[in-house]
């Protein structure tokens, strides 16, 4: 691929668009886990408990908050797709993908103060 | 990607909105105390409410997930689109299947 071809790597949308497809890969790696954890809560849940108390520690709970991000950031860079696909062009693309990461960002920190 | 995948996509997209939102919210208050087995069985246990939304919700995010896994591996990996539609079929089923068997676990059994 030429330099000239390459060049549009690095713009912000080209930079959402990826963040769009890493955390969707990300969320769909971790979806299996999630549901087989779910899973564990069978007759009373001793085995889901057992569990909750082994994620009780901080660097489960770091990457817990990263799934908070993940989860928010995919969803408001769908929105994103949906309203570029399905209404007209507005100024701003840019902004409003910086403000998406912003709010995902603070979504997940959010979270992280609850927890700890 | 066929514009039949392309609709499934979008479609469930735009279902999962609403459904990632509230999905968030349940997150939040999950969280206000030390989570534990008892208290989201307290939630969910006999509850046709929370049944219902989250088969919604894994019915739309397998067949999301699996057309995005689908897409990925056609284009980023050395599998044909055919191979790689394969591999997104059993990883859709798969999905479906481990998130019913959570909704049984929290909500029947």
């Amino acid at each position: 691929m030429t330099a000239q071809g390459l060049k549009h790597r690095g713009s912000a949308l080209w930079i959402a668009a990826m963040v769009h497809r890493l955390s969707g890969l990300a969320l769909a790696i971790f979806l299996p886990i999630h549901f087989f954890v779910l899973g564990l809560s069978f007759r009373g849940g001793a085995q889901l408990d057992s569990f909750l108390r082994w994620s009780d520690q901080p660097l489960v709970k770091i990457a817990e908050g990263g799934l908070v991000f993940l989860l928010t950031v995919h969803l408001l860079g769908g929105l994103r797709v949906l309203v570029i696909e399905n209404f007209d062009w507005h100024d701003g693309q840019k902004q409003l993908a910086t403000l998406a990461a912003a709010i995902s960002a603070a979504v997940a920190f959010v979270f992280l103060v609850r927890v700890f | 990607m066929n514009v039949r995948l392309y609709v499934w996509q979008r479609a469930t997209a735009a279902l999962m909105v609403p459904l990632v939102l509230i999905h968030i919210a349940v997150i939040f208050y999950a969280t206000r105390q030390q989570m534990t087995a008892a208290d989201i069985l307290s939630r969910t246990h006999g509850s046709i409410a929370w049944a219902s939304f989250y088969a919604l919700f894994v019915a739309a995010v397998s067949i999301h997930a699996s057309i995005g896994v689908r897409n990925v591996l056609a284009e980023w990996s050395p599998l044909t689109e055919r191979r790689a539609g394969q591999v997104a079929i059993v990883f859709g089923v798969l999905l479906a299947a481990l998130g019913a068997h959570a909704i049984f676990a929290l909500v029947v059994a």
